[in-house]
């Protein structure tokens, strides 16, 4: 990593990207310092990514906020933190598995709030001390926690401006506190100064593209509506409540509606229903909620009725760890549904391919009369991240292919060529029908016959294959001999890993995938063309995306994998080390 | 005929009915079923491309294929579910939610209950022969406690679901009781419950001669008439306590207004959402 500079030194190298850990007990408002501290990034034409963290309880717990800033665009966060800043240390041992400290790092922090615990200040990292309470208390209405952000602001050489315009934006129509926290952000600053060890980011790259501040439940959220999606229906579960959150208020300014559900069976078969009646749907939930859903996902399959769900992935099974990432629903999400029953599966790789992917998804699923799982994960949902505005790309729709008014002989599953036949909606007279989850004829009617269920079964199968999914499938970058094969949020660190690898001279393919199912072994094997051997990387303990291309792909080179389970992300460094080890073997 | 004489004049009953043959047994109550709601549909003026009839499994949810309506038939007991999402998406539809007992009160029980909270602008017509007719012969939740059945034997020993006392209780708009062996009293019940604004729950005894065939007693033991409609829901709720299972009629009849999405809804371009990101 970057050798942290020194203040007093104008020739000191800046860094490219810093870390910071904000950290205390509940109602010290270290989420409000970090929210400001990503804004004030993002003002001062910085990158930046933001994840938190919170103990156990519903309100009142410890809590971290984690900020990574950069000059360049990123998508994960790094090995170790420069500075973990604490209001105070109450619990906030907790989060040491989560803030690993870098040697060269720094901890700050209240003298008169506690000690940093062990598992911190083992890994050698400076201390300071700076009186936050003391210096809050000289401010009339100053808090501690505005203190901080000034600290670390002046820690990171962050402009003064951005901070203020920060501050104020945050604040909004509170004018009363906004006097307060800039004095207090300013005694922060000053104090600041008295410390050797600072940080100093390398100038922000300006000008290019108009920047956004998004989470990826935000992102999934507006990539649907984009998509063309005006009915929601949801039960809350944590991590996707705060995509069904942003898509309430929004679904309403564009005239659509979003239902709070009874529950998740609810949940799909009132989307299922709403699209029945023309309009695109979705419902978006996490992994027990996708579980409930999966018979229902039979019957939209089967009454070719499309619809999405994005499944924000958490550790599992059961209630696992609800705050925590994983991307273990892989399998459900590909092999759940009961009898033969083809649907798309998705995964966006990044913050901003959340938008692109679920309204890619979206498209799909309309053009298709099929449902979508769209395996978005913790990680990518909750993160808030500063990212240059996406590119609307190509992923144009050619949406719903429906009957018109009194077609003569209609049949709503007519076989057809392409397996997609025109779907009469309702209100649309002369071409009534009754979709049915029951096999069915062409016309609709319930059949037992096995000669319907055959066509209609290839039927659905091939509306699935012979689409065209473009170059959409996956992403596919770099050269070289050495592929490494992933999917969703692994992706961001193995990028960072990828350019460190070919730094150390070995040139590496990344190839991550976005449409998962239908499987598409023929552009993987072109993908990896020249490939000698391939690495699959993903976040679950069994290597499920491993164990799938090995079932749905004929590789022609060796093909291994690494995985591990969720709660801790991979980081760039960590598979460096491991792409360098793989490279050599 | 031109377009507004076409748009004017009502259809006859048969015109929606369909041309497909029920899985049903003879002397199923549920023919009546079919035969009261296409007059009900009928007397209405309505459309069958304007009507969407959403079912579950189970004999009578059958039914929409045997309408020339639009149709869902789709899992086990989420039928209220899937007529919810369509009626809200699609509110310039009838939309017309039937199954039967084992649906609507065992699988489905909690649907029940928040559909009549919901109070959706729709229809709900449980057809109750108080029996698994379709997987041959179990106790459902409206089975007397000591029916015996190779599932249960000498019976489930567990009371009654009361499907009426419960709508009540969950904020239902319209309840009313009414049996398919009198197919007119049922047509003007069905007609009441699609006009009546909100969520029309209608109870409909629909025996089952194959599994149950002591419930050709029925047409005895029913009382036209015996069920007035209440403004009041403790007075409805008074009523039930005199309730057999038998009385016939309407028995609630309240002024909730239907359910409607809150909030501003207004007409913007979705692109306008992205000034929210924008720094």
């Amino acid at each position: 990593m970057n050798r942290p500079s020194s203040a007093g030194d104008p020739a000191a190298t800046r860094l490219a990207s810093v870390s910071i850990a904000l950290a205390g007990s509940g109602g010290a408002g270290v989420m409000t310092a970090g929210n400001m501290l990503l804004e004030a990034a993002a003002q001062a034409g910085y990158y930046a990514l933001m994840t938190r963290s919170s103990g156990p309880q519903i309100r009142g717990g410890e809590a971290a906020a984690m900020v990574r800033i950069a000059s360049c665009p990123i998508e994960c966060m790094e090995d170790h933190f420069h500075i973990l800043a604490a209001v105070d240390w109450e619990n906030v041992y907790r989060f040491g598995s989560e803030i690993p400290l870098a040697a060269e790092g720094l901890i700050v922090g209240d003298p008169d709030a506690g000690e940093p615990h062990e598992i911190f200040t083992r890994s050698g990292a400076a201390r300071a001390s700076v009186p936050l309470k003391k210096l809050a208390k000289g401010i009339a209405d100053g808090r501690p926690n505005m203190v901080l952000l000034g600290l670390v602001a002046g820690l990171i050489d962050l402009p003064e401006e951005a901070v203020t315009r920060a501050v104020e934006k945050t604040l909004g129509k509170r004018i009363a506190a906004r006097a307060p926290s800039l004095a207090a952000v300013a005694a922060g600053r000053s104090a600041a100064a008295s410390i050797e060890r600072h940080y100093l980011l390398a100038p922000a790259a300006r000008g290019g593209s108009e920047r956004w501040l998004i989470t990826g439940n935000e992102a999934a959220g507006y990539g649907a509506i984009l998509g063309g999606v005006r009915f929601v229906a949801a039960y809350p579960i944590t991590p996707a409540t705060e995509l069904l959150e942003w898509l309430a208020p929004s679904l309403a300014q564009v005239g659509g509606t979003l239902v709070q559900a009874e529950d998740e069976l609810a949940s799909i078969n009132m989307t299922i229903g709403a699209s029945y009646g023309g309009v695109p749907s979705l419902t978006a939930t996490s992994g027990p909620g996708l579980a409930l859903m999966v018979e229902s996902l039979g019957l939209a399959v089967t009454s070719e009725t499309p619809v999405v769900v994005v499944d924000v992935m958490r550790v599992g099974p059961s209630t696992g760890i609800p705050t925590k990432s994983e991307q273990a629903d892989l399998n459900i999400a590909l092999y759940g549904l009961h009898g033969d029953a083809p649907h798309l599966v998705l995964a966006p790789n990044s913050v901003a391919d959340c938008l692109r992917t679920t309204q890619w998804a979206v498209n799909l699923a309309e053009t298709l009369q099929s449902p979508a799982i769209v395996l978005s994960d913790q990680f990518l949902g909750q993160a808030r991240a500063v990212i240059d505005r996406p590119e609307p790309g190509g992923m144009a729709p050619a949406g719903r292919e429906v009957a018109a008014a009194n077609a003569t002989g209609y049949r709503r599953y007519a076989v057809t060529a392409s397996g997609v036949s025109p779907m009469a909606i309702p209100g649309t007279a002369g071409v009534t029908y009754t979709a049915d989850g029951l096999e069915h004829s062409e016309r609709g009617t319930p059949s037992s016959q096995a000669t319907d269920h055959a066509a209609q079964l290839e039927k659905r199968r091939r509306k699935l294959d012979s689409a065209d999914y473009g170059g959409h499938w996956a992403d596919v970058e770099g050269d070289g001999a050495l592929a490494v094969v992933t999917f969703g949020s692994c992706t961001g660190p193995l990028r960072e890993a990828v350019a460190a690898a070919a730094a150390d001279g070995v040139p590496l393919r990344l190839i991550s995938i976005r449409l998962l199912a239908p499987a598409q072994p023929q552009r993987l094997a072109a993908a990896l063309s020249g490939v000698r051997k391939a690495l699959v990387v993903e976040q679950n303990h069994t290597g499920q995306l491993h164990k799938y291309l090995h079932a749905e792909c004929r590789f022609a080179c060796e093909v291994s994998s690494l995985h591990k389970p969720g709660g801790a992300q991979f980081t760039p460094g960590e598979l460096h080390r491991h792409l360098m080890d793989w490279s050599r073997a | 005929m031109n377009e507004a004489s076409a748009v004017a004049a009502a259809l006859a009953p048969a015109a929606f009915k369909s041309d497909i043959k029920p899985v049903w047994c003879p002397g199923c109550g549920d023919y009546g079923v079919v035969n009261a709601l296409s007059k009900a549909l009928a007397k209405l003026s309505l459309r069958p491309e304007n009507v969407a009839i959403v079912s579950g499994i189970g004999c009578s949810s059958r039914i929409p294929a045997y309408t020339s309506c639009y149709g869902f038939h789709g899992v086990h007991g989420r039928a209220l579910a899937a007529g919810t999402g369509l009626k809200i998406a699609r509110p310039d539809l009838t939309v017309i939610v039937t199954g039967g007992d084992g649906d609507g009160y065992s699988i489905g029980g909690n649907h029940f209950l928040h559909a009549c909270r919901r109070n959706v602008d729709m229809t709900y017509i449980v057809m109750d022969n108080r029996v698994y007719g379709m997987t041959k012969g179990q106790p459902s939740p409206t089975t007397e406690p000591d029916w015996d059945s190779k599932l249960s034997p000498e019976g489930t020993g567990l009371r009654e679901f009361l499907p009426m006392v419960v709508a009540l209780a969950s904020g239902a708009n319209f309840i009313a009781r009414a049996f398919t062996g009198d197919p007119n009293g049922l047509a003007e019940v069905l007609v009441q419950a699609v006009r009546h604004p909100g969520f029309s729950f209608v109870e409909v005894l629909s025996p089952c001669i194959t599994f149950r065939p002591e419930q050709l007693e029925w047409k005895k033991m029913v009382k036209p008439g015996a069920l007035k409609p209440a403004r009041d829901v403790a007075r409805a709720a008074r009523r039930m306590l005199r309730d057999d299972g038998f009385d016939l009629g309407v028995l609630y009849a309240g002024e909730r207004a239907a359910y409607q999405p809150r909030g501003p809804r207004m007409a913007r371009e979705a692109a306008e959402l992205a000034r929210g990101f924008a720094l």
